[in-house]
């Protein structure tokens, strides 16, 4: 459909009304900001992906025979390094949050918008350091950094990605003060909390915690380093430290951390089952709250990650009770997600199908986490490819697969394009099929004692981890998929019209794509959110995706 | 503030993202409180390592916190509360246009701000000349716990304080640092006469770092200079 | 299950039963929990399909609705912690009397000294039927003592003592793995664990010691001159020994502690921090000058000074069941 394309009259937008690199490097847009934290996260995901990629085939075999040991160390640490702090971490807030909240609040831009590029060049800054570092012989103490190994043992460069998560945490700050005030203080006329999409209390959420966490992560890495450099003795038991306080400053932001990464997941599932279902989620204040009661109860759980580490019973006896109370709000969304479909319109456009695969893998991913929360269990269970299965059910089957089905749905307001609805399902079936090939076996191998990373393991293993690699060249599959499509449509999709979805929100009463400042008149909002007995009863053109 | 509604859409000061003044103030307090928010748990991680070390190790520490000059400390803690006073006179000043006042006050802040980082120098000097810098050449002699004269002291617990008062110490210099920059950026501000009535909250937001940094150092010095001191 | 292809780690403990059981409990309210959310979502999606003409019903919410489905789960964590926290009370209560194994752990190799005086590398013999209870320390970094058949695992970390137990069911050689990444050769530190019938490890025994631990301790002692201060009458200038191992310690500052491996262990090494009532600091330390298998020794040896034999000095928690008579086949020790 070119000549269509090029004979469009095009709107001015965000897109079109400056052109040139320069635009684009020292641009205030937030819209501007959450294409550049997309193609900057884009290539992060494809260099974990890459080392994830070199990871299963070395466990093809039981022997080491792929690469050496040090060199496997060095792949499941950068690996984990550069998918949690440069890829899961950033990317729903930085990407979808940025372009989003303002449009969903009716605002004409975050709060700081120069803030919000410091943001993203602190992010290229800590990107460039860690690219440096892993080209320049690499990390191999794991993404965990515990000491001993990374202050006394490991030869590698520690101090240099230990500083370059260093720079990208300050990313990750200042996008959360950047949404807290946003949401405070930016909210159109109108807009109550009550209103807000949930969206945006998922956000809310999500930058407490980064806001309240992330230093702590900070401090604990330039304790690192200075060990490292200068030989104190903060961590090293033959000088008097402690090897455990580590673990403990650690795993203080690291828990919180991985509500970061699907708090903003959930916000997205949130906004998705209820335009595909044609109504008001379920329990709109319980799903609200539930996020914050996460956000305030990940900070109480840390030493979880600790009960084989020496800590004393009666400790671990407390983590795992708070443990349980903090999977309560987990499980409450999910019920309120699925009671949402009931007596609904159900659209299985495609990011509906991301949900769907959403819900089943993050209960199933949650579920596991009762596992390991029981003391009993986590025994013998911790530090093996159960843990492993564990948070990648949640953080690839759950963050991911809400972050691409985002992507899907919003995608023709970010571009203004549409893309081919066939290649997107099959996408999501690809990626749903793919990755449960590869991550469930895993339970299973971690049970039976597999420990984790591990380059070489006794032959009996061998059958599930051939498995778990078939499954995930065909995920790999699945996540190129809409990379091409995607681009594909920026030139070839059609036009994509101001609501496809008839969705609520007022993200969709502006054009698609928005114009610079949003809206061409800020809005005053009269309505509750998800006001879908109203849009419903709007009549709907016949090409708009929705009507398929 | 009537005047400013009505010049609203003419107040260069105002963003264009912002629809009135009184929004734009809102939210740069908001943000200054909440960055101010994550300091505390960035300093936060220090305090807790500090606790944990000193239950475990009171006597030792008790005897590396006697070598530090209390004098020199107290001085500074001196310094800084002065510093705080004419930071709030400018602020006063910059609300109430009273520009030599402003002036006045920002470079008194400056100058003893700069006195400040100092006279941490002359003590960072000496530990170093003492050997008391953690690391190679770090030495802990001759030196007893306070009460328990003839009690063991083990010089690497003794190094962990130190570990700790440096980077402690060495954190807050930097935000002291970053400090005297932006009060140098509003002295040079007030000097073009940016600042108004109606538009000064840079000098307001700088005013709270600049309170935070101070309450910091407040409590700083006593939890390193006054480990168990007897008269 | 399958040789080649292991569904299940086999049992080889008295815990493993335990741990299989909650686990299974576990798989059965997972299983349901995700098959009735995949039921609903599937039902829904099918039942409630989009159709022309047919609006979606705007339901708010329902506040018994979401009582039941905080509580209910609520009450199901509740089982299932406290069900976790029983087995492992267990798991971390090593029985009195049990058999002493001491490890030391280094990058990349498992080196263990029964109680008896044998010696292993990367092997851990041990009989069916008793009570083994391991000391663990690393030389570097933190390690992990992993037997899945056991179903059993204990970080190991450099400067303290870990403890872990557990009681062999079944004869057999089965994985003993590190659990926690420790350097290059973290997948290379596998061993295992020989479980042999009471006569076959008498057998092994009896080949090949050197003497019981606490003797070669007794060596050491004499070797670095600890006897010249800590004297069996009451006039050395240290703490009399006999008898010390387990008992609570009244220190020169005010506190008490119990004298446990680690109390032994940190007044070797830094013999200031602990000083007892009545004595001077003038302990020596012996960091850098005594290994971590003379430590071992050592510690074994002072414990052999305690006519008793508190082998739960180390654990935490409340008493564990009391150990059935695991004195069968037992040599003396």
């Amino acid at each position: 459909m070119a000549t269509a394309s090029m004979q469009r009259v095009e709107r001015e937008n965000y897109l079109n009304k400056h052109y040139g690199v320069g635009s684009w490097l020292f641009t205030t847009d937030h819209k501007r900001i959450a294409l550049l934290y997309l193609l900057s996260i884009t290539f992060f995901f494809f260099i974990g992906g890459f080392f994830a990629l070199l990871i299963r085939l070395e466990l093809l075999t039981p022997a080491g025979d792929l690469v050496q040991a040090d060199t496997y160390n060095k792949l499941f640490t950068m690996h984990g390094m550069v998918m949690v702090f440069f890829f899961l971490v950033p990317s729903i807030p930085a990407v979808l949050g940025n372009f989003l909240v303002p449009l969903m609040i009716g605002a004409k831009d975050l709060a700081f918008p120069k803030i919000n590029l410091l943001s993203w060049y602190l992010y290229i800054l800590g990107g460039v350091m860690m690219l440096h570092c892993m080209l320049t012989g690499g990390v191999d103490t794991g993404w965990t950094f515990y000491v001993p190994f990374s202050t006394a043992f490991s030869n590698t460069k520690v101090v240099e990605a230990g500083l370059a998560i260093f720079v990208v945490g300050f990313s990750s700050i200042l996008t959360g003060l950047n949404f807290v005030v946003t949401i405070h203080r930016m909210r159109a006329p109108g807009m109550t909390w009550s209103r807000l999409p949930l969206f945006i209390w998922a956000h809310y959420a999500t930058s407490i915690i980064q806001l309240l966490g992330t230093p702590v992560i900070a401090i604990t890495l330039v304790l690192v380093a200075a060990e490292r450099a200068l030989h104190l003795g903060i961590f090293d038991p033959k000088l008097g430290g402690d090897p455990l306080l580590f673990q403990h400053l650690f795993w203080f932001y690291s828990h919180p951390a991985v509500y970061i990464m699907i708090l903003p997941s959930m916000g997205i599932i949130s906004e998705i089952i209820a335009c595909f279902s044609r109504k008001r989620i379920f329990g709109y204040s319980f799903v609200a709250f539930s996020s914050i009661a996460i956000a305030v109860f990940g900070f109480l759980v840390w030493a979880h990650h600790m009960f084989v580490a020496g800590i004393s019973v009666y400790a671990a006896l407390v983590f795992s009770l708070l443990s349980y109370l903090v999977a309560v709000p987990s499980a409450v969304k999910v019920f309120n997600w699925t009671a949402t479909m009931y007596k609904g319109s159900i659209h299985y456009d495609a990011p509906m199908l991301y949900a769907f695969g959403f819900l089943g893998l993050f209960t199933m991913g949650g579920l596991t986490g009762l596992f390991l929360a029981a003391l009993g269990i986590d025994v013998h269970v911790t530090d093996t490819y159960f843990v492993i299965a564990h948070f990648h059910y949640i953080m690839v089957g759950g963050a991911v697969m809400g972050y691409l089905g985002g992507m899907h749905f919003w995608w023709p307001k970010i571009s203004g394009r549409l893309y081919p609805e066939g290649w997107a399902k099959l996408a999501a079936l690809t990626v749903f099929i793919g990755f449960n090939l590869t991550f469930f076996p895993q339970f299973i191998l971690g049970y039976v004692g597999m420990p984790r990373r591990y380059y070489q393991y006794p032959p009996e293993f061998q059958v599930l981890n051939v498995l778990s690699t078939a499954g995930a060249t065909i995920l790999g599959v699945g996540y190129l998929l809409p990379m091409a499509y995607f681009l594909w449509s920026m030139r070839y999709g059609k036009p994509a019209p101001d609501n496809p979805w008839n969705a609520a929100g007022l993200e969709w009463k502006t054009a698609s794509p928005p114009p610079t400042f949003n809206f061409d008149q800020e809005p005053v909002v009269t309505w509750e959110a998800y006001n879908y007995d109203e849009l419903n009863r709007l009549p709907v053109k016949e090409e708009t995706p929705i009507a398929r | 503030m009537p005047d400013s509604q009505l010049t609203a859409a003419h107040n260069p000061a105002l963003l264009h993202h912002f629809a009135e003044p009184q929004q734009q103030r809102d939210a740069a307090s908001l943000g200054m409180w909440v960055f101010l928010g994550t300091e505390i748990m960035f300093f936060g991680g220090l305090f807790c390592t500090y606790l944990v070390y000193r239950r475990g190790y009171f006597g030792d520490w008790g005897a590396a916190s006697k070598t530090l000059d209390v004098t020199l400390g107290a001085t500074n803690t001196a310094v800084l509360i002065c510093s705080s006073l004419t930071v709030v006179l400018a602020v006063w000043a910059a609300q109430t246009c009273r520009r030599k006042l402003l002036l006045g006050n920002l470079l008194a802040t400056l100058v003893l701000g700069t006195a400040f980082l100092g006279i941490k120098a002359i003590e960072y000097k000496e530990k170093f000349e003492k050997h008391h810098v953690p690391g190679a050449s770090f030495e802990f002699n001759n030196v007893t716990i306070p009460g328990h004269p003839d009690q063991y002291v083990n010089p690497s617990h003794a190094e962990i304080f130190f570990a700790l008062y440096f980077v402690m110490t060495g954190l807050h210099a930097l935000h002291m640092i970053v400090g005297i920059g932006i009060f140098i950026w509003l002295t040079v501000m007030a000097w073009k006469g940016r600042f108004t009535p109606e538009y000064n909250t840079p000098v307001e937001m700088g005013g709270l770092y600049w309170h935070f940094v101070d309450i910091i150092w407040i409590y700083l010095f006593p939890l390193l200079y006054l480990i168990d001191r007897h008269p | 299950m399958f040789d080649n292809f292991p569904l299940w780690p086999q049992r080889a403990s008295t815990m493993a039963g335990n741990v299989d059981a909650l686990y299974i409990f576990l798989l059965i309210v997972s299983g349901l929990i995700t098959l009735l959310i995949f039921v609903c979502v599937v039902f829904f999606a099918a039942k409630f399909r989009h159709r022309p003409g047919v609006q979606a019903e705007p339901i708010e919410g329902s506040m018994p609705l979401e009582l039941t489905w905080s509580i209910i789960p609520m009450g199901v964590f509740l089982v299932i912690f406290f069900w976790g926290a029983v087995v492992y009370f267990q798991e971390r209560t090593p029985p009195r009397d049990a058999t002493e194994v001491y490890v030391v752990a280094k990058q990349w190799m498992w080196k263990l000294e029964h109680a008896e005086g044998q010696r292993e590398i990367n092997e851990l013999h041990v009989p069916v039927g008793r009570d083994v209870k391991m000391i663990m320390t690393s030389q570097d970094a933190i390690h992990s003592f992993y037997v899945p058949a056991f179903r059993i695992k204990q970080d190991v970390l450099p400067g303290r003592y870990t403890v872990a137990w557990f009681r062999a069911t079944k004869p057999g050689t089965y994985h003993l793995f590190c659990a926690e990444y420790c350097g290059t050769q973290h997948s290379g530190m596998i061993g295992s664990v020989v479980v042999m019938e009471p006569a076959q490890y008498e057998v092994w025994m009896s080949g090949g010691s050197t003497g019981p631990l606490s003797a070669s301790g007794e060596k050491v002692f004499a070797e670095l001159g600890c006897a010249t201060c800590h004297r069996p009458d009451a006039q050395g200038r240290g703490p009399n020994l006999q008898g010390l191992f387990g008992k609570t310690v009244q220190l020169e500052d005010g506190r008490t502690v119990t004298a446990d491996e680690n109390y032994i262990r940190e007044s070797i090494l830094d013999p200031g921090a602990k000083v007892v009532k009545g004595f001077k600091p003038v302990m020596p330390t012996f960091q850098g000058i005594v290994s971590e298998e003379q430590l071992n020794a050592l510690v074994a040896y002072v414990k052999s000074l305690s006519s008793a034999r508190p082998g739960n000095a180390m654990a935490a928690g409340s008493p564990s069941p009391p150990a059935k008579a695991s004195a069968q086949g037992r040599q003396v020790q």
